[in-house]
């Protein structure tokens, strides 16, 4: 499966070659609006024409992604799907409360995670050891908060609540305690 | 004139709070308590820049959330709300050529705004209440972890803002429909249904095509105004939902959290702040827009009646778009997450893109134009949201918002830069505009510190979203504290492009404060010696 770092690494490289290119078109704009020569009408077939890129983009940004991105069909069809491994993870007081024995997943295991809080709105996401987010979700009391992800390699990740649930949940850090092995 | 006369009277002594209309000194109320509060905003989104390279000892952790709680609150209420609020209680009036209903309500529309800011922010300070802005339940109501008087006064500031935004509401759409004293009688169906955008409905299936009654940014106010009252009704009901468990408690009877579903509350709740952030912002954007292109250039609006229905559509998609805020709520159903979350939210790419596009062809239509302050800052505000409205299509995908959800990035380039860079600067183009209007041709302190004021404000606005995107990309989540240093390089460029920003505001706030002088500033916030309705001197 795609490592979610090579998503964001395409994103990083989408967006920055179109940043660069909106603010070379808002030069290039603001430069020759004070300018006279060249035409100043604007035929509306260039306007129905970006209509209608626009709506080809807004579409098809959502179709290349679930097509691209294995972790999103995945996502919506978990229900379907047979986990591996579940962990169920409960979330209490601003702590986790994992599994008695070290959470170890064989590669290419899919696993689930089902977190519940027994109290507050948390977060759950998974780190690797360079701090960088491998994927998170929200943790809603009353709810079944569950997760299916695909492990295709070796790591060891730490757990962290991704949403604020007040000044005491900045500690909710569990340090590699999840390990994919060989 | 010497600096210190110059600082009192300001330049060339020719602003004269004496002259002003009651109209005029309502504008300029609203601007001024507008900017004090971005002050505000802005010495607490420094501190809190200096927190993220390292966590300041002095301030402990829950002050900081205390701080994290009250910026986006009083830079959305205390800041943007007073200045939008004062240029359309100026503007309505004037585009439609009748009196305000009523400035008496606006003024206590200003007052209520001052008061209630003050309110929560003080409350957030002296006791700090941290819930942040999205209250995630049951956490305003967790009173062990946050005082309950301190959030007691702090939602009835945010109440007082609210009875202050009704106000608002209820003026704008009584200055369209009423019929003024001694005038014919108006038609004021026609005139309301004209600025929702029904008539321009009912005409797409007439043969004999009704003309609008109202102008495009008459229409543009009234349909974000729309958005705005909604939000007013779902934020009180919340307030008042949250108060009666900060009741109960006081009364010594604590209620159960259960009793109400997290999941439903945040629908509910983000189906209502989006009204803000996805609609009477957008809404409120693109019709500031093209009245700015009209104005500047003199000029019909290119695609005028394309303008209206993008304008329509954008207000009908404020109210579905909610769901893109729950991609990560894993008992969300999935349908909400698609089509609102990922479908709807693409209809905001089509109605923002379309609003660039127009306003740059009609200003394209009058070259050549003269680079003033106003286009400037107008083309610094259209970039902006061309730049963070993308990013935000981004993360409302479910792909993407898996790895993205709560991080620097989503703040940054999509929040950051929309507000300081979109909003922001479009705020500043239209205040640059109406200065000469609303202050009877008082003249600008320095044209320097104008051009100062855009250059630091640009690049520190784009700057500080890119470096907080990058640390996004790399893990760094939003509403936390790092203490190790993971990403101090991000956060030091972050903050040295906030205080990029932080130069910027001070060169601004000194112009103004230099051109009309102290003396000035304070006869704004006296009576007026005229009790005219009219918005400006006679002869002016």
């Amino acid at each position: 499966m795609v490592d979610s770092n090579t998503v964001l690494l395409g994103q990083t490289f989408a967006y920055t070659f179109y940043v660069l290119a909106i603010m070379l078109l808002m030069g290039w704009f603001a430069y020759n609006v004070t300018k006279s020569e060249g035409s100043k009408e604007i035929k509306p077939a260039l306007f129905y024409s970006l209509v209608g890129f626009l709506i080809l983009l807004g579409v098809s940004l959502h179709i290349v992604t679930h097509e691209t991105i294995p972790w999103k069909p995945m996502d919506l069809n978990r229900a379907d799907i047979k986990a591996d491994k579940t962990f169920d993870i409960t979330v209490a007081d601003h702590k986790f409360i994992l599994p008695s024995e070290k959470m170890i997943i064989n590669t290419n295991d899919k696993v689930m995670f089902n977190v519940t809080s027994k109290d507050l709105t948390y977060g759950f996401g998974l780190f690797r050891e360079d701090n960088t987010m491998m994927f998170q979700m929200q943790v809603l009391p009353g709810h079944n908060n569950d997760i299916l992800w695909h492990f295709d390699r070796p790591g060891v990740y730490t757990i962290r609540s991704t949403e604020y649930s007040g000044p005491k949940g900045i500690g909710m850090i569990e340090k590699n305690v999840v390990e994919v092995i060989d | 004139m010497n600096f210190i006369q110059t600082f009192m009277d300001g330049e060339e002594g020719l602003f004269k709070p004496n002259s002003l209309t009651p109209m005029q000194k309502m504008i300029l109320r609203f601007v001024v308590v507008g900017l004090v509060y971005y002050l505000f905003a802005l010495v607490e989104g420094m501190l809190m820049r200096v927190y993220q390279v390292t966590p300041i000892a002095a301030i402990p952790p829950d002050q900081y959330f205390g701080m994290l709680t009250a910026h986006p609150l009083v830079g959305i209420f205390g800041s943007t709300y007073s200045i939008v609020f004062g240029a359309f209680l100026f503007l309505v009036p004037f585009l439609m050529s009748k009196p305000l209903w009523s400035i008496k309500l606006a003024n206590w529309t200003c007052g209520l705004i001052a008061v209630g800011t003050f309110t929560f922010w003080f409350a957030g300070f002296l006791t700090h209440y941290a819930p942040l802005y999205t209250l995630y339940w049951p956490l305003p109501a967790d009173f062990t972890q946050f005082s309950v008087w301190g959030g007691t006064f702090f939602i009835l500031g945010i109440a007082l803002i609210m009875v202050g935004t009704v106000f608002f509401v209820l003026n704008i759409f009584r200055t369209i429909a009423y019929t003024p004293e001694g005038w014919e009688k108006q038609d004021g169906k026609g005139l309301l249904a004209s600025a929702l955008g029904l008539s321009g409905l009912k005409n797409l299936f007439r043969k004999n095509k009704k003309e609008h009654m109202v102008s495009l940014p008459v229409a543009a106010i009234a349909r974000g105004t729309v958005d705005t009252a909604l939000n007013a009704g779902i934020i009180l009901f919340t307030g008042v939902l949250i108060l009666i468990y900060m009741i109960a408690e006081i009364a010594g009877s604590s209620l159960k959290h259960s009793s109400i579903d997290a999941l439903l509350y945040k629908n509910w709740f983000w189906w209502g702040l989006d009204l803000i952030a996805d609609g009477l912002v957008l809404i409120f954007v693109a019709g500031t827009w093209y009245l700015l292109a009209t104005l500047i250039t003199g000029k019909k609006l290119f695609m005028e009646n394309w303008a209206r229905a993008a304008l329509f559509v954008e207000m009908v998609v404020s109210w579905t778009v909610w769901s893109h805020h729950l991609m990560s709520d894993q008992a969300q159903p999935g349908i909400l997450k698609i089509l609102s979350g990922e479908m709807v939210t693409a209809f905001e790419l089509i109605t923002q893109g379309l609003a660039f596009f127009i306003t740059l062809i009609t200003l394209w239509s009058a070259r050549p134009l003269k680079m003033t302050n106003p286009l400037k800052f107008l083309l610094g505000g259209l970039l902006g949201f061309a730049l963070a409205v993308p990013a935000g299509i981004m993360q409302a995908d479910l792909g993407l918002n898996r790895i993205l959800h709560n991080t620097q990035w989503i703040v940054g380039p999509h929040v950051h830069v929309a507000i300081l860079v979109g909003l922001t600067m479009t705020l500043y183009s239209a205040i640059y505009f109406l200065f000469p209007i609303v202050t009877n041709n008082a003249k600008l302190y320095s044209q320097k510190l104008a051009n100062f004021h855009f250059w630091a404000h640009l690049l520190g606005g784009i700057g500080m979203g890119a470096f907080m995107g990058m640390a996004g990309l790399k893990g760094m989540l939003r509403r936390t504290i790092y203490f190790d240093g993971e990403y101090s390089l991000y956060m030091i460029l972050a903050a040295l492009s906030g205080t990029l920003l932080l130069l910027a505001f001070l060169a601004f706030f000194f112009n103004i404060v230099m051109s009309v002088g102290l003396k000035g500033v304070i006869g704004i916030f006296m009576p007026a010696k005229s009790n005219t309705k009219d918005l400006l001197p006679a002869g002016k």
